[in-house]
């Protein structure tokens, strides 16, 4: 018994931030940010009431019509986000209530841009145990709100959405995954938010914005990504010509070309959409993904290769079949 | 060093080899951006088993400064 992704949903906030509307911010141009990340425009949540459960929820209804099954037949659910509204509850337990997912049991996790494959990873082991059948997977965040709008460095790569997936136990699905962390590199890309402090630590609470080492960050990805992708290909016998697509995380085209270089394999077997939403952290996968599901690209029997990376350092690849 | 040095840049940076001299400048010069120059530093760190901080990429902006960083790192010539 393997895992299956059954349905998909996505979610983008309708508000539209283009290069040329941040270059009115911050010391940018349009010409700068798509050379060197591809980013042509992101959306965010801007003003809106809009959240991370929001978008959360709306993914997931849409992933639950696409399955064609009801809320309560979901045993799980997993959310995996950096950018919660609250520390808690957890937003996936608000999604268990806005949908009406009664039977389930919700949780979140953090593991950045890595979050949505560990959240699968996670899925894939409770399945193959035997303990849960049907699983709700979203990856969701609102990182407009973590960015620090003068560093003109980060706040122009990130964006705000939200994609899920239904995923049920199945004879044929996910056939390997590997997912993997490096603590001793954790400072090269982090969000401390707000510290936790009060008259216990005699310390006034610190706001943080998003802070990246681009250079390091770059140089692990383009070594990574590779190497854990022909990890999952190794384990499964399959050969990298065999792969259809290869579904990156979106964090940088330059990122997803030069993987594409390294595993020399063309660049057409690696769709894209950060031109239009940017990074979206635990969201891109499930976006992206919901897009060439919807779009008739994914046919039964295609060989997927999904992989993300990200803070942590957090890396994971999943080698499955459509 | 020169020649492969040569050969790595042209690889990495997609220009003509014979166009690189231990004068290029990575930017001016030879067209690289800042995400070029990691994938150099890369290809450099696999060619010749060394380590090459982010800090320490500020200061090299020729082929020629590279070239002497690497020996001073105890890269054989």
């Amino acid at each position: 018994m393997t895992s299956k992704i059954i349905g998909t949903g996505s979610y983008l906030p309708e508000q539209i931030v283009t290069n040329d509307d941040l270059a009115s911010i911050v010391e940018t141009s349009d010409e700068w940010i798509s050379s060197r990340t591809g980013i042509r425009s992101r959306r965010i949540t801007g003003n809106t009431d809009i959240d991370t459960t929001y978008m959360s929820i709306a993914a997931s209804e849409q992933a639950l019509k696409n399955a064609g099954i009801s809320a309560e037949e979901i045993d799980l659910i997993i959310l995996a986000t950096s950018s919660s509204d609250h520390c808690f509850p957890a937003g996936s337990c608000e999604v268990q209530a806005a949908i009406g997912a009664v039977n389930a049991v919700a949780y979140d996790i953090s593991a950045a841009c890595s979050g949505f494959i560990f959240a699968m990873h996670t899925v894939q082991a409770f399945i193959k145990a035997g303990i849960y059948k049907t699983a709700l997977v979203i990856g969701a965040e609102t990182l407009s709100k973590l960015m620090n709008w003068e560093d003109r460095s980060t706040c122009v790569l990130f964006g705000d959405g939200a994609g899920a997936a239904v995923i049920r136990a199945d004879d044929s699905g996910v056939l390997e995954m590997v997912i993997g962390s490096d603590g001793v590199k954790a400072p090269v890309l982090s969000c401390m938010a707000r510290t936790n402090e009060n008259f216990l630590t005699g310390k006034q609470p610190e706001l943080g914005y998003t802070y990246m080492n681009g250079q390091e960050v770059f140089k692990f990805a383009v070594k990574k990504v590779p190497e854990c992708i022909n990890q999952v290909l190794l384990q499964a016998g399959t050969g990298v010509d065999e792969v259809d697509y290869f579904i990156l995380h979106q964090a940088n085209a330059r990122i997803v070309e030069s993987v594409a270089k390294r595993l020399k394999q063309p660049i057409e077997k690696f769709p894209m959409n950060i031109d239009r939403y940017g990074n979206t952290s635990a969201a891109t996968i499930p976006i992206l993904l919901d897009e060439m599901n919807r779009e008739g690209e994914l046919k039964q029997g295609s060989r997927l290769v999904l992989a993300g990376f990200g803070a942590g350092l957090t890396w994971g690849a999943a080698l499955l079949e459509w | 060093m020169l020649e492969k040095m040569k050969e790595i840049i042209a690889e990495q940076l997609s220009v003509d080899a014979d166009t690189v001299t231990e004068a290029s400048s990575f930017k001016e010069d030879l067209g690289a951006d800042s995400l070029d120059l990691f994938e150099l530093v890369m290809a450099l760190e696999d060619e010749y088993s060394v380590e090459i901080p982010a800090e320490d990429l500020q200061s090299l902006t020729t082929v020629g400064q590279v070239m002497d960083y690497l020996k001073a790192k105890g890269v054989e010539a």
